[in-house]
């Protein structure tokens, strides 16, 4: 199985330990795993801007690079969702539907291709799981709050596979974490106190640890732990899943 | 609402977020009325199966909805009932004058009505000397306060009680101090009861215009518009032009949907049908369009006509509850506000489409399921494209855009930024920076992914 990893930019700048473990992870499935060198971003931060016109560079890039392979298997749920929704290209619309169907973000694809049971990973601490919006309600890899529906959760399926690791209760399960791209900075204030409540949230349950299918949300917890000087960690599920028995 | 005009909703939102208990008062009174929501809506195992069937109920309306504004109008008339019809907000405003005029009435009496809000009819009336009184409990508060409502359904859900306590005090005569819900509630009906007996004309607004009868329904939790339009000589009911629907049998699936989105209430306690004026007094319904037929031609925007004004998105929303509504300085705010009102005027409300993180939430409770967040990009879209976003913002677009569409660029600017956070994190770590007012900024790794994956294919060779 030929799998293409997509590392969204931020990822491969600031968080290089997630992508990592995505790949080893996925190695010790069994996927014989490509990283085409070129891939930069998903477009995601112009459009969501309102400058999705400006996005096709970003596209056409991302067609070159990510062309031919069975899977794309990406750490994030939200960059996985934007690929999904708004990758097209003008002269290569064939091929932009083509990715759109073989993107998968990393949980959703060990849990509903792989089908992941057993993991011989081991991680003996108290985690909360930051459900991101693009992962939930986008991709649909866990059963939102807001729907009259059976509950699942596949990362939350795939952490419970681990040795040692309690998932502590949240009082809401899916309320935002305030990223939201440039919302951050342009609506600071709303944003930064979305992050904080959320922070505090998995503070009172109790957590050592913060984890995510999504970076961009645990970027900006993280951002709020440290300046509260907090000993409370974030995690990429990733690097719990491929964390090894001790 | 003049005070605020000229400022955006971040700006606004920042001001609210001044006092953060007020902040976190604000957002836990909605998230309780929020897990309401989820308590009745779980109580109906069918509950997708009615927002589907609400959902497409309004999209058959919309794809008809002059053929059935015609059928309700021949009906109404039949039933005895006058019908007007104003493009815009100015002419309801002074079909409501003329209706008053030529009776010589000059106080009236009004129940809830979000379409008034929205055409500012108190402000014109009030300019042209008549007095209206709002009986809704929650609006006539907000009325002695001197504000707009800051949510479709709890209008006052930004005051607490005891500052409630000081508006009655100061203008109804209550106790000075006094905050009992029971008491403050027992002294606006005798304030209102006095209104009630008085006024010979009401104002309501309309929930459901049913095309094959020609009656109208109201729903109200206080029996406030019955009162208003019971005791009036003249009832004057002011409908949005969407808020049709084709027969009698479908009001079930909106009346077990809008109550149970709104608040957590099975139904509104009072659910009234308006068919035929009594004798000797009169109906008339003012039918009103005010941009809505321009938003019913925009393909991409069409179904937020669909909205049947439950407010459960507004309850929902991260954004809305940490900012309060009068941030989103339209009548109506939150997720649905946001993406009705820059059709009216798209240069105003150019900043609402943004005050949102996408998170998605709205367009999941949302009982007629529109596609609230999806909208939300759309207009970001538009708005951009129309020229109405700084001129700083859309160089650095530009600039971003042409850096991330070249490996070679990004990887250089990469390096660059990851050198900066380490070696001169003040150039990143100030007051410049929005981010760090309140975040760290994330550590610079010693490399990049791409740069560890290179060393580790050569290591591999």
């Amino acid at each position: 199985m030929k799998v293409a990893l997509f590392v969204p930019c931020y990822v491969d700048q600031f968080y290089p330990k997630a992508a990592i473990a995505t790949l080893e992870l996925l190695e010790k499935l069994g996927c014989e795993v490509h990283y085409p060198k070129n891939q930069t971003c998903c477009g995601q931060p112009m459009a969501n801007s309102g400058y999705e016109h400006l996005t096709g560079g970003c596209n056409n890039l991302f067609i070159d690079n990510f062309s031919g392979y069975d899977y794309v298997v990406c750490p994030s749920g939200s960059c996985t969702l934007h690929i999904k929704e708004h990758l097209h290209a003008h002269d290569n619309e064939d091929m932009a539907t083509e990715i759109r169907k073989r993107v998968f973000e990393l949980t959703e694809f060990l849990v509903d291709i792989l089908r992941v049971d057993i993991l011989e990973a081991s991680f003996p601490y108290r985690v909360g799981l930051h459900n991101s919006c693009h992962g939930l309600r986008g991709l649909r890899i866990s059963q939102m709050s807001e729907l009259v529906a059976p509950a699942f959760s596949k990362p939350a399926q795939l952490l419970n596979l681990v040795k040692g690791l309690e998932l502590v209760p949240l009082s809401r399960n899916d309320d935002c974490c305030g990223f939201g791209g440039t919302f951050c900075v342009v609506e600071e204030a709303v944003s930064s106190k979305m992050g904080k409540d959320r922070v505090d949230d998995h503070l009172e349950h109790g957590a050592q640890y913060i984890t995510s299918a999504d970076l961009s949300c645990l970027m900006h917890l993280e951002g709020i732990l440290r300046r509260q000087n907090s000993d409370v960690k974030v995690i990429h599920v990733a690097e719990i899943l491929n964390n090894s028995i001790q | 609402m003049s005070s605020t005009a000229t400022k955006d909703h971040a700006e606004l939102a920042a001001i609210f977020n001044r006092d953060e208990p007020r902040v976190d008062w604000h957002d836990e009174t909605l998230w309780w009325v929020r897990a309401k929501r989820d308590i009745a809506a779980h109580k109906l195992p069918e509950w997708e199966l009615l927002r589907e069937t609400a959902s497409q109920i309004k999209n058959n309306v919309l794809s008809n909805l002059s053929t059935y504004l015609e059928q309700f109008e021949a009906n109404a008339i039949k039933n005895g009932v006058t019908v007007h019809w104003a493009a815009d907000a100015e002419e309801h405003n002074q079909i409501v004058h003329k209706l008053l005029s030529e009776r010589g009435i000059n106080r009236m009496v009004k129940s809830k009505s979000m379409l008034t809000e929205e055409c500012h009819l108190n402000e014109f009336l009030a300019q042209r000397g008549f007095d209206v009184i709002d009986s809704d409990l929650g609006e006539r508060i907000v009325q002695l306060a001197g504000e707009p409502p800051s949510h479709i359904v709890l209008p006052c859900i930004h005051k607490k009680k005891e500052e409630i306590g000081d508006i009655f005090h100061e203008h109804l005569g209550s106790a000075k101090g006094e905050s009992d819900p029971k008491i403050l509630t027992e002294t606006a009906r005798q304030h209102l009861r006095e209104v009630f007996l008085t006024r010979r004309a009401a104002l309501t607004g309309v929930n459901f215009a049913i095309a094959e009868t020609g009656e109208f329904v109201i729903c109200t939790n206080e029996g406030n518009a019955d009162m208003g339009a019971h005791l009036a000589e003249i009832h004057i009911a002011s409908m949005g032009m969407e808020k049709i629907i084709p027969e009698r049998k479908h009001l079930g699936v909106f009346l077990r949907l809008l109550t149970r989105s709104a608040t957590g209430q099975p139904i509104t306690t009072y659910s009234s049908h308006f068919a035929k004026p009594q004798d000797g007094k009169e109906i008339h319904i003012v039918i009103v369009d005010n941009g809505r037929s321009i938003q019913l031609g925009r393909e991409d925007f069409r179904n937020s006509l669909k909205c049947i004004r439950c407010g459960a998105c507004m309850n929902t929303c991260p954004v809305y509850r940490k900012s309060g509504g009068h941030s989103y300085h339209t009548a109506v705010a939150g997720p649905i506000g946001s993406i009705l009102a820059p059709n009216l005027d798209m240069k105003k409300y150019a900043d609402l489409p943004f005050a949102s993180t996408l998170c998605g939430s709205c367009s999941n409770v949302c009982p007629v399921k529109i596609d609230i967040h999806d909208q939300l990009y759309k207009w970001r879209q538009v708005i951009v494209k129309a020229g109405y976003t700084p001129t700083a913002k859309t160089i650095a677009m530009k600039g971003m855009a042409f850096t991330l569409a070249s490996p070679t660029l990004y990887r250089a600017a990469g390096k660059m930024g990851r050198l900066t956070f380490k070696y001169a994190p003040f150039a990143v770590n100030n007051g410049a920076n929005p981010w760090y007012k309140h975040r760290e900024m994330p550590k610079a790794p010693e490399q990049s992914f791409g740069e560890w994956y290179a060393k580790r294919k050569e290591q591999k060779k």
